[in-house]
């Protein structure tokens, strides 16, 4: 599985990619694996906060309900309308399906996320794929 | 196989096959051809002897005296308070032999149920669990594909009618056309022996490739019978819910001789149902799940969902709840809580999905 260099990863599967002062958010292809056919996401509106390390929202499979954690904390300047109605988008292209684009308060918190190699190490630990 | 497993009730089963498409693939595929589930986990208990018919009538509440040989019914075994054992199919193999197919969860506490309900019939109660592997062969192209591997003739199988017949070369297999998911099919009680289940599946997938067979898990099992409005253990019936609140009414046969939750049911029916089982469909964005609460207009409590999923086939949210009954006439609105929000839901008439009738 191929994880974007330019992306940062959440142990809780969760990506980021920054750009100046935003950053876009989504799940990795190992959690949209991991979960099953998606069905459903819940995420918040523009201009909610959304604190690093806590939830902004949830995703649903057909078995399973997931929470979703901030890799980064900051205010929603944009959300992905086409998921409401066409959640398994995800399923399709988890790595370019995002979610939601915030405005970074802090983008040096970027930092202690982990990188693409250490991410794809963590999950190859975790889940033996 | 490319299964993703899970433990249930102390079994590594497959929730689903993402080789085969996942749950939503496997679901739909059993809707519109065919799709076979491994379901060895589920239970059988054999009553034979002189008092067998007398024993099921006594344990059970559905009139086994009017089962010719070969036929099948839905029933159950209920506490004396009228709730649920568990819910099973009773078969009638011969004259004075019953075969009661369980599930898996229950299977000791069944077992140990009717044995102990026993002792004053004449009447020899085998656990036969582990003598299967039982086969599930669902979905309307189901017969075409198990009459390639079998001498039966099946066409001449009504639904829920058992038979047998050599099945992959394996001889006085038990055939029954029962199943739990909404649809015509079979399932099939092959020896448990790991060598000959896995030659059994093997040929059920090989036969079934040209048309189109999914090897389905526990996933879509859950949604298919969600649909079908079938009830599950531990879900929409228990012992602490009974027969009239889970509108289980037409299997329960009072008029027939006594029963175990016979005297307490006929109280009941007299006092009225405080809840009872509906159909949910969601109104507003949100899939309700087991255990949620159910709530009025104001936001008060009173229900909860017993099962809730997206229904792969229907293409909606659907649940099933328990609500007092001045709320479950069709077309009102409920809601259900959804992390810490009321979400509107409708009562929908039940089964969600019924099969077509086909000719």
């Amino acid at each position: 599985m191929a994880y974007p260099s330019d992306f940062r990863y959440t142990k809780e599967h969760e990506w980021i990619k920054a750009d100046g002062k935003t950053g876009t958010i989504g799940i990795t292809a190992f959690a949209q694996e991991s979960l099953g056919d998606i069905v459903f996401v819940d995420l918040p509106k523009v201009g909610a906060e959304v604190t690093a390390g806590k939830t902004f929202g949830t995703v649903e499979s057909v078995k399973a309900v997931s929470d979703l954690y901030a890799p980064a904390s900051g205010t929603v300047t944009e959300v992905n309308a086409e998921l409401a109605t066409a959640p398994e988008k995800i399923n399709k292209d988890a790595h370019g399906a995002w979610m939601i684009k915030i405005a970074l308060k802090d983008p040096s918190e970027l930092g202690s996320l982990l990188s693409a190699a250490d991410y794809e190490k963590f999950v190859n630990e975790e889940g033996g794929h | 196989m490319g299964a993703k497993m899970v433990e249930f009730n102390g079994w590594d089963m497959p929730v689903e096959y993402p080789p085969a498409g996942g749950i939503i693939a496997e679901h739909n595929a059993v809707r519109t051809g065919v799709g076979i589930f491994d379901v060895s986990h589920m239970g059988d208990i054999r009553l034979s002897g002189l008092d067998a018919l007398a024993a099921v009538q006594h344990i059970s509440m559905n009139d086994a005296s009017r089962l010719a040989i070969g036929q099948a019914q839905y029933s159950a075994l209920l506490y004396p308070q009228g709730t649920f054992v568990d819910d099973v199919i009773v078969h009638r193999l011969a004259e004075a032999d019953y075969l009661l197919v369980i599930n898996a969860g229950t299977r000791e506490k069944d077992f140990n149920w009717v044995r102990d309900n026993m002792r004053q019939f004449n009447c020899k109660v085998e656990n036969l669990s582990d003598e299967f592997t039982q086969i599930a062969v669902q979905g309307p192209k189901g017969v075409e594909l198990l009459q390639k591997l079998t001498d039966a003739d099946l066409s001449a199988v009504k639904f829920y009618w058992v038979t047998r017949g050599t099945v992959c070369g394996l001889k006085n297999t038990l055939i029954a056309r029962t199943g739990y998911t909404g649809e015509d099919g079979f399932e099939i009680y092959v020896p448990p022996h790991e060598s000959t289940s896995a030659m059994v599946w093997n040929k059920v997938l090989e036969a079934g490739k040209e048309l189109g067979v999914a090897p389905c898990g526990l996933g879509a099992r859950n949604t298919l019978r969600l649909e079908a409005k079938l009830p599950l253990y531990g879900h929409e019936i228990s012992d602490n819910i009974n027969v009239w609140e889970a509108g289980l009414d037409r299997f329960c046969k009072m008029e027939k001789p006594d029963f175990i939750g016979r005297a307490a049911l006929e109280k009941a029916k007299a006092e009225g149902v405080k809840r009872t089982l509906v159909g949910l469909e969601m109104i507003e964005r949100g899939i309700a799940r087991d255990g949620y609460k159910v709530l009025d207009e104001n936001g008060s409590e009173i229900g909860y969902v017993t099962s809730g999923s997206f229904a792969p086939f229907l293409k909606k949210n659907i649940a099933l709840a328990y609500v007092p009954p001045q709320f479950a006439a069709v077309g009102s609105t409920v809601k259900v809580e959804i992390r810490g929000l009321g979400v509107k839901t409708q009562v929908v008439p039940t089964p969600f999905y019924k099969r077509p009738k086909r000719t």
